[in-house]
């Protein structure tokens, strides 16, 4: 290890003493003010209080993280894999291109879960279909756009080598085509994982079966039982990093060794 | 034909599109929709992957546009779009509300964690995880510290202000990473010109850093505004604030069964209200245009 | 006053591979009004050691002067001017925008900068083209601009990292000319990084032939081709055998010629 090099250890360290060091103080500043001073309202619980209800709910608490999770990947593999095959088509066809994109503008700007409703009453309010739509509509949009993004990425000289050896439309896809736009599908299906957990959480506040985390909470937080709210929201939360985590760990793995 | 107009005419046949694929479903889909992996004799079973085709179900479109037309709950009241273009205009400025706060807030984290590395490592995954916890969560909370200091007296803190600050929390998170991604941008020889000139933090934050940002920073304003519509919709269905869109798409979700066209008006409210805010801010994308030159178009 | 004095000079960086010496034991003296070119292969510390002289890096070793000042001093006092191999212009300004960027950092009025500009502009031939952008410029005239930027404050010192070397032959040429007469008028020193044995010879008083591993000194040459830089010099004599005098010194050793065989 050279002498510049030795300078740089604490620094590394620091990026990770950081963001915990933070933390804590957040957490150590939460607990002062509700345990320590009461001086907080009713609905916002204590820390400790938040842990105990998860221990003593921790069955239920499950059961329902399940049917959330559930919801948000039955839509991001519908999203997703609807988004890989409007793309392709985008990407050959201009005029298909054309009529999806101000659709697909139009998408990610609207609030999706305003829909909820009446994809409940479409498909029936006891069916946890509607909700696992919402979630492929809001998975959709990223995954097209990143996907679509990648698929016309290749850069021209290596089209021209390609060419230039006698490879067919599919060779070229193949060998070219697919691995370029492969570290894109991966950045997509990275932000959808979110969006559709999100998305699966917050339609449930429109609508459909009592069950699910969004139900919880917003069932729980009315009632004034803040810190079993709190409790669900442990849930949806480790439901959301648990899923970004493992996309951005395929994200890593698929880009290993790339140019950025 | 022009580009522009060619892609307008395409954009307008996709539209067109949809609405002939809904009726075409509506004519030629199975009456019960399509179920898949039903159990004989156990009604409810199964998971419907297509819906019914009737007209409670799935309204025609036509029912839907001349319901906006019919007056509201009957008698005498005003056509079903008034009240929809009212509680739409309601939420929409909510929701430029909670967009400037969260444009401010977002901005200024920005700006601090690009200034002190520190700052970027030890605030930027809180900032990150922040987004992962459900708004429906702490809206109760902001309500009832709102109504607090409404009654302390000190300032007036009217209901539909916890709405917008609920909604800021949304659109804050791309405004942050934005300006944060965008202050970072400009070229390292950009960066090395300035040093040369000996010009401090303040000067190159202003000719380099700011303008070099401005293609990060509209995307991210965009992002910003659809997101504080969403956030402005859920806060008032889980504070329930009369006035706004979100309390009439579920009230009017709740008739769907004697109503089924009704429930439609506040959802193309809705989606009418994402793409005006959205459009706003692309306006301001057109005044910023020389800041954009030598963008990487996509 | 010398322009540049370095003495005994090191660069070292540190890398996850261990220590790189990009730069040992420099001494040089560039007296004012002087051209020096700096060439030699990649690695050899050129850009390194202009990019010290600028204090965009600090050397690890040795004392560097600049105007009887250290380095850090010349640039707060804005004693140089700077150009690199992209003209990095600011893409969101015009060219006169450009050019009055360093004006605007350091307060100059309005009508100064104006004044400025226009006299800029005029030095390199783009009085047309000042409310263009850059993306509307070819890459000649990018590079122009720049130089009339570096030029904006008169500094006496002017230091270029590769400023043709993205530039066609032809624009090069043309440019090389600009700069000599541009030089010889305004009086400034000039240390010239370059690739081109031909260029340095051209324009300089002096060529700093430099090698890699590590990267040092190895000869300086004078070229004694006297003021005048015309597009004649490039086809006389005494100019070949200059060139290939720095061409021996770059090689290490003499060079054969085709009609000597």
């Amino acid at each position: 290890m050279s002498s510049v090099e030795a300078l740089r250890e604490p620094q590394r360290a620091l990026r990770f003493i950081a963001p915990i060091a933070v933390g804590l103080i957040i957490l150590a500043l939460w607990f002062l003010v509700v345990d320590v001073l009461h001086a907080a309202p009713r609905a916002l619980p204590s820390p400790v209080a938040i842990v105990g209800q998860i221990a003593d709910h921790y069955d239920i608490i499950l059961e329902d993280m399940g049917i959330t999770a559930t919801n948000a990947l039955v839509g991001l593999a519908v999203g997703a894999v609807v988004a890989i095959v409007l793309a392709a088509l985008a990407a050959t066809f201009r005029p298909i291109d054309g009529m999806l994109a101000p659709l697909v503008a139009a998408i990610a700007v609207v609030p999706i879960v305003a829909i909820t409703p009446i994809l409940n009453t479409m498909f029936g309010a006891s069916s946890q279909f509607g909700r696992q739509y919402v979630a492929a509509i809001a998975a959709f949009v990223p995954v097209f756009v990143n996907v679509l993004r990648g698929l016309r990425q290749t850069r021209p000289v290596h089209r021209d080598v390609l060419r230039a050896s006698g490879a067919n439309g599919l060779q070229t896809f193949r060998v070219l085509t697919l691995p370029t736009a492969l570290p894109y599908l991966l950045t997509g299906l990275r932000i959808a994982s979110s969006i559709a957990v999100i998305a699966a959480l917050v339609a449930e506040y429109f609508g459909g079966p009592a069950d699910g985390i969004g139900t919880a909470i917003a069932s729980y937080a009315k009632s004034g039982h803040a810190a079993l709210a709190f409790a669900y929201v442990a849930g949806g939360i480790a439901i959301g990093l648990v899923l970004f985590l493992v996309m951005s760990l395929l994200e890593r793995l698929v880009t290993r060794g790339r140019p950025v | 034909m022009s580009r522009s107009r060619a892609a307008i005419a395409w954009g307008a046949l996709g539209v067109l599109a949809v609405l002939v694929a809904w009726e075409l479903y509506k004519f030629l889909g199975p009456a019960d929709g399509l179920v898949v992996g039903a159990v004989a004799g156990e009604t409810g079973s199964g998971v419907m992957i297509l819906p019914r085709t009737n007209d409670r179900a799935m309204p025609h479109i036509w029912d839907m546009v001349a319901r906006l037309f019919q007056s509201a709950s009957g008698g005498d009241t005003p056509p079903l779009i008034v009240p929809v273009v009212t509680a739409a205009l309601t939420t929409l400025g909510i929701a430029a509300v909670g967009w400037l706060i969260g444009v401010a807030v977002g901005a200024l984290l920005g700006l601090v964690m690009q200034r002190w590395r520190l700052a970027e490592w030890g605030l930027l995954p809180w900032i990150v995880v922040s987004q992962t916890v459900p708004l429906i969560a702490f809206a109760p909370l902001i309500a009832s510290i709102g109504s607090q200091v409404d009654r302390a007296g000190t300032i007036p803190w009217p209901q539909w202000l916890s709405v917008a600050v609920i909604a800021s929390y949304l659109a804050f998170f791309p405004v942050a990473v934005g300006v944060l991604r965008g202050l970072e941008a400009p070229d390292r020889i950009h960066l090395d010109l300035m040093k040369t000139y000996a010009a401090g933090y303040w000067p190159t934050l202003f000719r380099l850093r700011l303008p070099a940002a401005v293609p990060h920073l509209l995307p991210a304003l965009r992002l910003a505004a659809a997101n504080a519509v969403v956030g402005a919709v859920v806060a008032e269905v889980s504070i329930g604030m009369r006035g706004g869109i979100g309390r009439m798409l579920i009230q009017l979700a709740g008739q769907g069964s004697s109503d089924p066209a009704a429930p439609w008006g506040p959802t193309f409210g809705s989606i009418a209200l994402g793409l005006v805010a959205a459009g706003s801010v692309a306006l301001v994308g057109l005044g910023l245009r020389n800041y954009r030159r030598g963008e990487a178009t996509v | 006053m010398s322009a540049v004095i370095a003495k005994g000079v090191g660069k070292t960086f540190g890398t996850k591979a261990g220590d790189v010496v990009a730069l040992t034991e420099v001494e040089l003296t560039v007296e004012a009004g002087e051209f020096v070119s700096l060439i030699g292969p990649s690695g050899c510390g050129k850009s390194t050691l202009l990019r010290l002289i600028a204090d965009l890096d600090s050397a690890t070793t040795g004392e560097l002067e600049v105007f009887g000042k250290p380095a850090r001093q010349a640039r707060i006092n804005q004693d140089y001017g700077i150009a690199f191999q992209q003209a990095g212009l600011l893409p969101w300004r015009t060219v006169a925008g450009n050019i009055a960027l360093p004006l605007e950092l350091h307060g100059v009025s309005k009508k100064a900068r104006a004044d400025r500009v226009a006299e800029l502009a005029a030095l390199v031939g783009l009085e047309e083209f000042v409310d263009r952008y850059p993306d509307q410029l070819s890459g000649g005239m990018q590079q122009r601009v720049a130089i009339a930027r570096a030029l904006a404050e008169q500094p006496r010192l002017l230091l270029m990292d590769e400023p043709f070397g993205a530039l066609d032959e032809m624009t090069r040429e043309y440019l090389q000319g600009e700069l000599a007469r541009i030089a010889a008028d305004t009086g400034a020193a000039v240390v010239f990084v370059t690739h081109s044995i031909p260029e340095a010879v051209f324009l300089s008083d002096r060529v700093v032939v430099m090698s890699p591993r590590p990267g040092r000194i190895t000869d300086i040459l004078t070229t004694g081709l006297g003021d005048a830089r015309t597009e004649a010099l490039r086809e006389s004599p005494e100019y070949f055998e200059r060139v290939t005098a720095v061409r021996e010194a770059l090689h290490g050793a003499p060079v054969e010629r085709a009609n000597e065989r």
